[in-house]
């Protein structure tokens, strides 16, 4: 399957700091990939170089097999909804449709249409007006309306309260379907990526620390618990994520694609939470290690 | 037609749940041969999850020969599940019920119950992994 | 995007068209009054004696409200570039970056140099109609006044003529270029600084430092101002206490009227200036004012005069247009450049 963001060493530096450094990755079509990371961690900037707003300090990055916003054609493939889901605070509801429309060759009026009335929102109302959780619904119109074969959208829920939030995330699952787009959300919280993304990637300070499908992660992390043991004694094919250990007992979070079949090891699984949460605070050390592609391309769809 | 849902703390997977509340109602006969299942858009969109992890459970229910997709109509019941296997299976039901007596009597608590018939159910699944 | 340009731009649009209604009323009220007195003064078709006449016309001018309508339209003109760079200028891009608006705007299918191009055009051309507009309604009420200015008499200020600094920057078609320049300045100073205030600020601040630089260093040498001596005899010679040193200054007498007087020096027959001795005894005491004026003669001095006839007020007018045209122009190809680059997200 072709992917939908393909980046090749790609960094962004800022001054005297790297946003972010040395990117690789390979976002297949019709996923919901989850961007995971504390904040600073280079979720943005990562999004707003694959949107075009951002041009790479090194490396390359293309959507869609296409540089970023490089035409209005590619344009029209992305629907982007920027961090605080911007829209224009004085004009209405009504005002931003026909702004969709006459700004997009592909915009589907009537698609719209349906989507406001579902939304109950007031056609006549002033952006301005309305609730953060209406106003992120807003945004997320315009940017399914146009029809676009990626949706990227930067911690669009990150500020809304938990029904707003189950909200957006519905109709962002029922568009996916019925449009069978891809999409690649950020957020700094993983609760809210659990149900909806089944691909991943987590981002600390600047670099990728795991990316792939969320099911053969979960099933090649294992949590390793028995008597202290030395790291060094691990075999080569387990990477070592994080360790932790007491006068008698160590456990390790491992990353193998083989059976642990040691028997002094009690081998349990970890939820996505916990995965991601270890990589965000094993990090500093570790770097990125890839999965064979081919691998991933077993998995699932 | 019927309505999903996820118990997120369950442990047990999404689509697993999906697929065993899809089993338990036609065991119930809630679903019958030729009712269609809940279209993909529908349960992603009320739930709140993936397509992918939808579309993974209803793949399953086919591959066990429960359901069956029609391409652009929907996926449909193809097996009623509700008489033969509580009645098939009524003296493993009665047999376990004496085991439990059995339990009772030598004082067990229903906790330890419990963990005894997970600890020996789990052992099973792994031999039978091997 | 002409729809999005526009919807955006409603609110001025409608602030901007009130505000000419409501002067083109005070203008059509007044308009009529004004042209009457100066056709009862007898300056329509005017041969002879014009001068006197025209002195006449204005001091009933400056008995009536007219003077007030025309002070009205000087400052009007003077503040409507600086108000089209800071209310319609400075925002146009600035508003998007502080509101984030820009990344919903450069998502949709249109380039981000279209997106601009766009803006700045349609903005840009409404401000140059708003200022023809206005400059319009301004010249035709002024003209009976202009027109009596230009026959010049001593009690005229030769200061009020329309080729004059302040004047001129009302008149003809200088104000279009002005609010161009302007609004491509306040637009580039959005773009640049990225907040409405700033911008607001800086355009504000650059553009009062623009036009009082250009009159006073740039206008006066477009072209090479004309040059007059004036040999100051015992009958040429005037004595105008104005407010120097020396108390007195000597003036020579010579008319060129509606026309721009740069500099005006009593020079003495070595090429020096001529410093009135202090106290001037031929000129107080029990002298006669005309035996000063026979002494003053006595030392064979003339008057210098520079100045910039009241013919060249069209060149003047078209070149300055075209330059403040042009710098717009530059303008906006940095603000273009600027908009292009994928440096900074916000």
């Amino acid at each position: 399957m072709t992917a939908v963001i393909d980046a090749r060493g790609l960094g962004k530096k800022y001054r005297r700091r790297w946003a972010l450094s040395d990117c690789t990755l390979s976002i297949p079509a019709g996923r919901v990939a989850g961007l995971v990371g504390p904040n600073g961690a280079g979720k943005t900037t990562l999004i707003s170089l694959a949107t075009g707003m951002l041009a790479p300090t090194t490396g390359t990055v293309t959507v869609l097999g296409e540089q970023p916003a490089s035409s209005p054609a590619q344009l029209a493939k992305v629907g982007y909804v920027a961090q605080d889901t911007p829209t224009y605070a004085s004009l209405s509801v009504e005002d931003h449709l026909r702004f969709g429309a006459h700004l997009n060759p592909g915009w589907d009026a009537r698609l719209a249409r349906k989507r406001v009335e579902q939304l109950a929102l007031d056609p006549t109302k002033k952006a301005g007006k309305l609730s953060g959780g209406q106003r992120a619904q807003l945004a997320l119109t315009l940017a399914i309306a146009k029809r676009p074969e990626l949706l990227i959208l930067d911690e669009p829920i990150a500020s809304l309260d938990p029904l707003a939030r189950r909200e957006f995330l519905q109709i962002l699952m029922e568009s996916t379907a019925e449009h069978e787009l891809s999409v690649v959300m950020s957020s700094h919280l993983v609760a809210d990526l659990e149900r909806v993304c089944d691909y991943l990637i987590v981002l600390v300070d600047s670099r990728v620390r795991v990316d792939g499908d969320v099911d053969s992660l979960l099933a090649s992390h294992h949590l390793l618990t028995g008597p202290r043991r030395d790291t060094a004694t691990l075999p080569a094919s387990q990477q070592l994520i994080t360790e932790s250990h007491t006068d008698r007992q160590s456990t390790f979070l491992v990353r193998s694609t083989e059976p642990i079949l040691d028997p002094a090891w009690s081998v349990a699984g970890v939820d996505l939470e916990d995965l991601v949460l270890a990589y965000m605070s094993g990090a500093s050390a570790r770097s990125q290690v890839r999965q064979p592609a081919s691998a991933a391309a077993q998995v699932n769809r | 037609m019927i309505e999903f849902h996820l118990d997120s703390r369950s442990g047990v997977a999404p689509y697993l749940q999906l697929i065993q509340q899809v089993r338990q109602a036609l065991r119930l006969g809630l679903l019958r041969e030729g009712d269609q299942l809940p279209t993909v858009k529908d349960v992603s969109g009320s739930l709140a999850i993936n397509p992918n992890t939808v579309l993974k459970a209803y793949r399953e229910l086919e591959y066990e020969g429960l359901a069956a997709a029609k391409p652009g109509v929907g996926t449909f019941v193809t097996k009623t599940l509700s008489d033969e296997s509580i009645a098939a299976h009524q003296q493993l039901a009665e047999d376990l019920m004496i085991w439990y007596r059995k339990a009772r009597a030598a004082g067990l608590d229903s906790e330890s119950i419990d963990a005894i018939f997970q600890r020996t159910t789990r052992s099973a699944l792994q031999e039978e992994a091997v | 995007m002409t729809w999005l340009a526009w919807r955006q731009f409603r609110a001025q649009s409608i602030a901007a068209t009130a505000t000419l209604g409501a002067l083109a009323i005070v203008l059509a009220a007044t308009g009529p009054h004004l042209a009457s007195l100066y056709s009862s003064a007898g300056l329509t078709d005017c041969h002879a004696n014009c001068g006197a006449l025209a002195g006449a016309f204005i001091g009933q001018v400056q008995h009536g409200y007219s003077e007030k309508v025309y002070y009205l339209g000087i400052a009007l003109m003077c503040l409507t570039p600086a108000v089209i760079g800071i209310f319609w200028g400075a925002p146009l891009i600035a508003r998007e970056f502080e509101e984030g608006t820009h990344r919903l705007a450069w998502n949709q299918s249109v380039t981000r140099t279209r997106w601009a191009v766009v803006k700045l055009g349609l903005v840009g051309l409404a401000a140059i109609a708003t200022a023809g507009l206005l400059s319009l309604m301004v010249n035709w009420w002024a003209r009976p006044i202009d027109k009596a200015i230009g026959y010049g008499n001593s009690s005229s200020p030769a200061e009020f003529s329309r080729i004059t600094p302040v004047i001129f920057d009302g008149r003809g078609v200088a104000p279009l270029g002005y609010a161009a320049f302007a609004f491509a300045l306040g637009v580039t100073a959005g773009v640049v600084l990225r907040r409405t205030i700033p911008a607001m600020a800086v355009t504000l601040v650059v553009f009062a430092a623009v036009q009082v630089f250009v009159p006073t260093v740039i206008r006066p040498n477009i072209f090479t101002p004309d040059r007059l001596t004036v040999p100051i005899t015992a009958t040429t010679t005037g004595l105008d206490f104005r407010g120097t040193r020396a108390g007195l200054t000597v003036v020579g007498d010579y008319s060129k009227p509606g026309a721009w007087i740069l500099s005006d020096q009593t020079i003495t027959p070595a090429g020096h200036a001529f410093a009135m001795p202090h106290p001037p005894q031929a000129c107080l005491g029990t002298g006669s004012l005309q035996s000063c004026f026979s002494w003053l003669a006595s030392r064979h001095l003339r008057q210098l005069v520079t100045y910039q006839p009241a013919s060249r007020f069209w060149p003047l007018q078209w070149t300055e247009m075209a330059i403040y045209l042009v710098l717009a122009a530059g303008l906006g190809v940095i603000c273009l450049w600027q908009v292009r680059r994928r440096q900074v997200v916000s």
